[in-house]
């Protein structure tokens, strides 16, 4: 199904619990939200809302109590384990707050690994690497060889790192969970102008899970999340002309 | 806000008529507080009754001997003591003092005074409408990233929204806890 009017993200009535009886605890409470095509959407909240939850619930990574999530229209509890993987790894990509960059290959090789994973051949994923790594303003003329090792990058250079091998698969849907909590204001401000970039670059929807104003201000909406509940959310600007416009 | 000190700083590079303070004036802030002409020449006028500034009036002629049409135009410049004002502005910050009065500040206050629950949706609400502010300001000023003053601008009204948002999560976080706690 490949419907515009399609949300790219759907939740329904979301419900998400952890533990049972006296310490169980309700992350999702009733949670619905549609995220259009192409949007991005921050969500915000006080620790322990329900934020990475709802990110995890949206990638398939967490199944739901109650409720339904859809992915380009797939509900995604209607998937065995296997399609569900399938579905993950063609449709989303994630970067985290923690990297996990592997320290045993080079800032291309991880960029590539996802698509030599998917069975595409070592000289064309190297060549998407190396497009993925230029997208995220990491070519090999700006930076120097690409065949070095993590930590011979800075904080900001691995995040952009990690981001590329998110974008490399050209995955339809980005979720990011706190990425530039490791960075400095200026450098993060740079990495979430590139993640705002996305949609308009590559047709790409990103939900962006952030507790800095500055960062969620680059997003068509806002959702803001207390106790496992949406309490309020901005007006999307999508569309509206007044989507982000970022430096090339 | 008075204008003053403003006016004082641009005459410090060498004097000007009233318009040509309007514009620069614009300028130099980032065009985020547009000036009425009239402000200005009431602002000189006072300038020049406090001994700060003194208006000379051009006869019209350019030092190449040339009529530029501008025979009458007042044209103003700083005084010893206008000079020893900026200096002073510059060198001094404000007095202490209550804060100056927000709007913010009062509604969230006053919704106190109505009861926490009224309070929690206020503060909910504002930071809705602070946050989208905050998407608007972005997105309006992002053009002007080669003007450095357009660009302190942005980020002044940045952190302030940055401030105000939370000052509101932290009001939040009070109100539920104290709510809780009954």
């Amino acid at each position: 199904m490949d419907n515009t009017n399609t949300p790219a993200i759907e939740f329904v009535d979301v419900v998400k619990r952890f533990g049972a009886g006296a310490t169980e605890v309700r992350a999702l409470r009733g949670v619905s939200l549609d995220v259009a095509p192409g949007e991005l959407v921050a969500v915000m909240g006080p620790s322990g809302c329900g934020k990475s939850t709802l990110l995890h619930v949206a990638g398939g990574l967490e199944q739901v109590d109650a409720g339904r999530v859809r992915l380009q229209g797939r509900d995604l509890g209607d998937l065995g384990a296997t399609d569900l993987a399938a579905l993950r790894r063609r449709e989303v990509s994630f970067v985290f707050q923690r990297l996990n960059l592997l320290a045993s290959l080079t800032a291309l090789e991880n960029v590539s690994l996802p698509l030599e994973l998917d069975g595409v051949g070592a000289r064309e994923a190297r060549g998407r690497a190396r497009e993925a790594l230029a997208a995220v303003g990491l070519d090999g003329d700006s930076i120097g060889r690409l065949d070095r090792y993590p930590d011979e990058f800075s904080g900001g250079q691995q995040q952009r790192i990690a981001i590329a091998r998110a974008i490399v698969g050209r995955q339809r849907v980005l979720l990011c969970d706190e990425p530039t909590g490791a960075l400095d204001v200026a450098t993060a401000d740079t990495v979430v102008e590139l993640l705002a970039g996305l949609p308009q670059r590559f047709g790409t929807t990103v939900v962006l899970v952030t507790h800095e104003p500055r960062f969620a201000s680059w997003a068509d909406r806002v959702v803001f999340l207390r106790d496992g509940q949406i309490v309020d959310q901005t007006p999307s600007l999508l569309g509206t002309g007044l989507s982000a416009e970022v430096s090339s | 806000m008075s204008i003053r000190e403003g006016l004082l700083a641009l005459l410090h590079d060498g004097p000007r008529h009233g318009y040509q303070l309007k514009t620069e004036f614009e300028a130099a802030t980032g065009g985020v507080w547009p000036l009425n002409v009239g402000q200005v020449y009431t602002t000189l006028d006072r300038l020049e009754r406090d001994g700060m500034v003194h208006a000379h009036e051009a006869n019209g002629i350019s030092a190449a001997g040339v009529d530029t049409g501008r025979a009458g135009q007042r044209t103003y410049a700083l005084t010893p003591a206008g000079e020893a004002e900026l200096k002073a502005w510059f060198t001094t910050t404000a007095p202490e003092g209550p804060p100056p009065r927000d709007e913010l500040m009062l509604k969230v206050l006053m919704a106190v005074g109505v009861g926490r629950a009224q309070a929690v949706q206020v503060v909910t609400r504002q930071r809705t409408v602070l946050l989208a502010h905050l998407q608007r300001v972005r997105r309006e000023r992002a053009g002007a990233d080669g003007d450095l003053a357009a660009r302190l601008v942005t980020e002044a009204l940045v952190a302030r929204a940055e401030a105000d948002l939370r000052w509101l999560d932290s009001c939040e976080t009070h109100l539920l806890a104290d709510r809780r706690r009954r």
